[in-house]
């Protein structure tokens, strides 16, 4: 039953180790085939970059004034893209008014919209929010919007003849029972709000992970734009996997399609029991189930 | 919802303690179904206070179309349907439905869930997670009070849909095939319980089953539904026990049933 955690963490750095092996071989070795690798920064003179950025004040600067866009952007895009998504699906009437603009202002980049920030904000602080938000916000309001489509009927008329009205029903069925769906639209969110985040502030911001990027870019500094890449890197898998983890937390309910449940040792009973033995033999099981479950939920979290 | 006491008795059975609790259901030449495609007319039919009044009929005949209708989730086509003489607006917590298929909310635990219709109708949390426990226990379920409803089986989903529906002492309970899934033990022991639980709610009950047997047992009088109607109501004779199922007078009932058009 055990997946042996210690072997696949093993793995994965392995895995990380192998690909920066690579690339310094590659790179060291100045290996110009048809790919160039001449004048390709080593991995050594990134991570000599990178120790003279962390002890400068600049890098902390640009990593929390991106932390802060993407956080405020996508907070922003979450609440917005699920209240949207909720009424798009609940309400015709809302369904009507809103569903063309949405639908056609949908497949625009949101980096496209740079020019309409720059018309409309004072600052460039609130442009770079604005576009991060806009992009997380339609995988959000989509996902929301299906998965409160798709929700099982009998759970709102449970509600209803329980005498609960529209308010109980959004709290105690459209929004818990829509979350597993609307998480899947906050981790595309989340990645996408990195792409236009960074973007945006490679045109337009004055600090920022993809502003000293892209400055570096222009003077020719290349360990320092890959500094860069390798924190917006690190940056984007450590928020997705933030949004990703306080998602299994808040569905923690979901039947799981990798947990059999009790398979085994349901075999090992005998299959045929009476009334009351039957209802008995079903609560013994519950303890073995609950164990099973959890070293299944401990791995799912352990390892991201 | 009109709450007006019941003073008058049953036609049909003489009602237990308590039963004026129970609310009166009345269809008057109710014409039942969705718009586009009704399933039932020319209903007439009272279901006394604290009556158990079982619907048998085969699949598709309109057994859930009225069971909806008197939850308030389908407004009557024509004619009226009435809870002590008012119309029916709505779903009312006065009425509560048990459903065939598993309406727990699944991110609920099992006390969850039959905690939910005391919050609706605005129990302190203290007292609403008490009276939870106290009708978990009543159906046999204390020890999975914490689980949630997938990790339990079949038929203890079906206790907990019991004591979720009972937990805010409603004055009917309207049961939609409820134990259509579950294998003929633990279906018959669900059958006890539910007659165990009933006793001294005083709540009318409409149950609705495919199984004439189980109809049988139940109820204290048999509605037939068959050709678009309500084809016959019969009164059950005989005391509500096992063994009563082979007197003659059961057994005729049964044949009768049976071999009735429309079935």
């Amino acid at each position: 039953m055990t997946r042996r955690p210690l072997i696949r963490y093993t793995l994965r750095t392995a895995s990380l180790a192998a690909f920066l092996g690579l690339w310094q071989l590659l790179t060291s070795l100045k290996v110009d085939l048809w790919l160039r690798f001449s004048q390709f920064p080593t991995v050594t003179d990134v991570a000599r970059a990178f120790a003279g950025r962390l002890s400068g004040d600049d890098y902390w600067t640009d990593l929390t004034d991106s932390l802060t866009r993407i956080l405020s952007g996508f907070a922003l895009a979450a609440v917005l893209g699920v209240a949207t998504g909720v009424l798009v699906a609940r309400s015709r009437l809302a369904e009507d008014l809103l569903g063309p603009v949405l639908e056609v202002i949908r497949p625009i980049p949101a980096i496209a919209l740079v020019p309409v920030a720059i018309l409309l904000f004072p600052s460039n602080e609130q442009g770079i929010v604005f576009i991060t938000c806009t992009a997380a916000y339609f995988p959000v309001l989509v996902s929301t919007r299906h998965a409160v489509r798709a929700l099982t009927p009998v759970w709102e008329e449970a509600v209803r003849t329980m005498g609960g009205g529209r308010l109980r029903i959004l709290g105690s069925v459209v929004l818990p029972g829509a979350l597993p769906g609307i998480f899947g639209g906050l981790s595309v969110g989340i990645g996408v709000s990195w792409i236009c985040v960074i973007s945006a502030e490679m045109i337009s911001g004055q600090y920022g992970v993809g502003y000293r990027t892209w400055q570096d870019y222009t003077v020719v500094n290349y360990p320092g734009v890959f500094v860069g890449m390798v924190t917006i890197g690190v940056l984007g898998w450590v928020t997705s996997t933030a949004v990703e983890l306080l998602g299994r937390r808040l569905t923690r309910w979901l039947p799981r399609t990798s947990y059999v449940p009790g398979g085994r040792a349901r075999a090992a009973r005998p299959a045929v029991a009476p009334v009351r033995g039957g209802r008995d033999s079903e609560q013994h099981a519950q303890p073995e189930q609950q164990g099973h479950q959890d070293t299944e939920e401990a791995r799912d979290e352990h390892l991201v | 919802m009109s709450t007006s006491s019941e003073t008058v008795t049953s036609p049909v059975t003489t009602p237990a303690p308590g039963s004026a609790r129970g609310t009166r259901l009345t269809f008057r030449s109710a014409v039942l179904g969705r718009p586009d495609a009704p399933v039932l007319s020319g209903v007439d039919l009272e279901v006394a206070p604290g009556e158990i009044l079982t619907v048998v009929g085969p699949s598709g005949c309109g057994k859930s179309t009225l069971l909806r209708t008197l939850a308030g989730l389908l407004p009557p086509l024509g004619g009226t349907a009435e809870a002590d003489g008012a119309a029916l607006t709505g779903p009312s917590a006065d009425r509560a439905l048990v459903f065939q298929e598993d309406a727990l909310l699944p991110w609920r635990t099992l006390r969850g869930n039959v905690e939910l219709p005391l919050a609706i109708s605005g129990v302190p949390r203290g007292e609403r997670r008490a009276r939870a426990e106290s009708w978990l226990e009543r159906v046999g379920l204390s020890a999975q009070a914490g689980q949630l409803p997938h990790r339990v089986s079949g038929g203890q989903r079906q206790r907990a849909q019991l004591a979720r529906a009972l937990a805010d002492s409603p004055r009917a309970v309207l049961m939609d095939e409820p134990f259509g899934a579950l294998d003929v033990q633990t279906r018959s022991g669900m059958q006890d319980l539910l007659v165990e639980v009933l006793r001294g709610t005083g709540a009318t009950v409409v149950f609705v089953t495919h199984d004439v047997d189980e109809a049988l047992f139940l109820g204290d009088r048999v509605a037939l539904l068959g050709s678009g109607r309500v084809a016959a109501v019969r009164d059950v004779p005989g005391p509500r026990d096992r063994g009563a199922v082979d007197a003659p007078a059961r057994v005729a009932l049964r044949r009768d049933i049976l071999t009735s058009p429309g079935s």
